[in-house]
């Protein structure tokens, strides 16, 4: 058995805005299906209900995100993503589906900041609408980050996890520590 | 800047999150067409001056395509609706009427 590492090696960087840290190992599963079938399977893998339209659903270390109206992401620990694709393939036996152990073609990162520095961050690279009566905790975004597409969600504390895809996580680390360099414009007020 | 609502995840997108997908509403025309009705599904598209409906992907979001109409001249957009429409819905129509009384129709 291979030892399975990070792509950056748990790279980190800080500056007067956010400090930019890439997350360990997380265990990722995409589902998709008829979001009327798999409801089910959902709770049965990772025991957490159906997220609403770009909601993201929280409990301990799993959780169940919203991509897109036919597409799932399930959170978990890292070795336990080949359990969760192997129930979920048992629940939804006969269903048209995809369940899928994307956990190596990921990199994560977290983003955390004093105030909305976080989300300053975010907004130097998307074009995503970030003020906090859009944007808050327990809604997951994709969008663009930059040159490459990226998903984020904050959590109560205004601190933001970002995913992407591995092959470019050098590229969005570089993005992000780049953009916590720069002083804080404070454009919005503290989330 | 264009900013185009996805219908999908109801997200206010900047024209950047977005790939274009061309015309809108095209009858494929597969075996047993003419020759010429093939060539104009391929090759003949409405390049109008004014009122324009258009494809879009959410291809920097939830990856959906979705069809918009817009103003060409203005950038106005009049809304946007589901891919799996046959037609234009009949509020989109209306839309379209109330901000172009003159408005003769799709092309
Ligand atoms: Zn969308």
């Amino acid at each position: 058995m291979s030892d399975a590492v990070t792509a950056l090696g748990g790279a980190r960087a800080g500056g007067p805005l956010a400090t930019v840290e890439e997350a360990p190992l997380r265990g990722m599963v995409t589902l998709r299906g008829d979001f009327a079938r798999v409801g089910g399977a959902v709770r049965e893998a990772v025991g957490l209900g159906m997220p609403k339209t770009r909601q993201i659903l929280t409990m301990r270390d799993r959780a169940v995100a919203w991509m897109s109206p036919d597409e799932l992401l399930l959170l978990m620990p890292y070795g336990k993503a080949g359990a969760v694709v192997t129930l979920l393939e048992g629940a939804l036996e006969g269903a048209h589906f995809l369940a899928v152990d994307v956990s190596d073609a990921r990199a994560c990162f977290r983003i955390s900041g004093s105030g909305s520095g976080a989300r300053e961050v975010l907004a130097r690279l998307c074009p995503a609408d970030l003020s906090p009566s859009v944007f808050g905790p327990g809604e997951v975004r994709r969008t663009r980050l930059a040159q490459v597409p990226a998903a984020f969600w904050m959590d109560d504390s205004g601190d933001v996890t970002l995913i992407c895809f591995r092959s470019v996580a050098r590229y969005a680390f570089d993005l992000l520590a780049n953009a916590a360099e720069g002083d804080a414009v404070g454009f919005f007020p503290a989330s | 800047m264009l900013i185009l609502t996805c219908p999908y995840c109801g997200i206010q997108c900047d024209e950047t999150e977005l790939a274009p997908g061309g015309e809108a509403h095209l009858k494929r025309e597969g075996p047993g067409s003419s020759d010429a009705a093939f060539e104009a599904y391929l090759f003949e598209r409405a390049n109008p001056m004014g009122v324009h409906f258009e494809r879009w992907r959410h291809a920097n979001g939830c990856g959906k395509w979705f069809l918009a109409v817009r103003s060409t001249t203005t950038l106005e957009v009049y809304g946007t609706y589901k891919a799996q429409t046959p037609e234009p819905p009949a509020e989109i129509v209306a839309a379209i009427r109330a901000r172009v009384p003159g408005w003769g129709g799709r092309a």
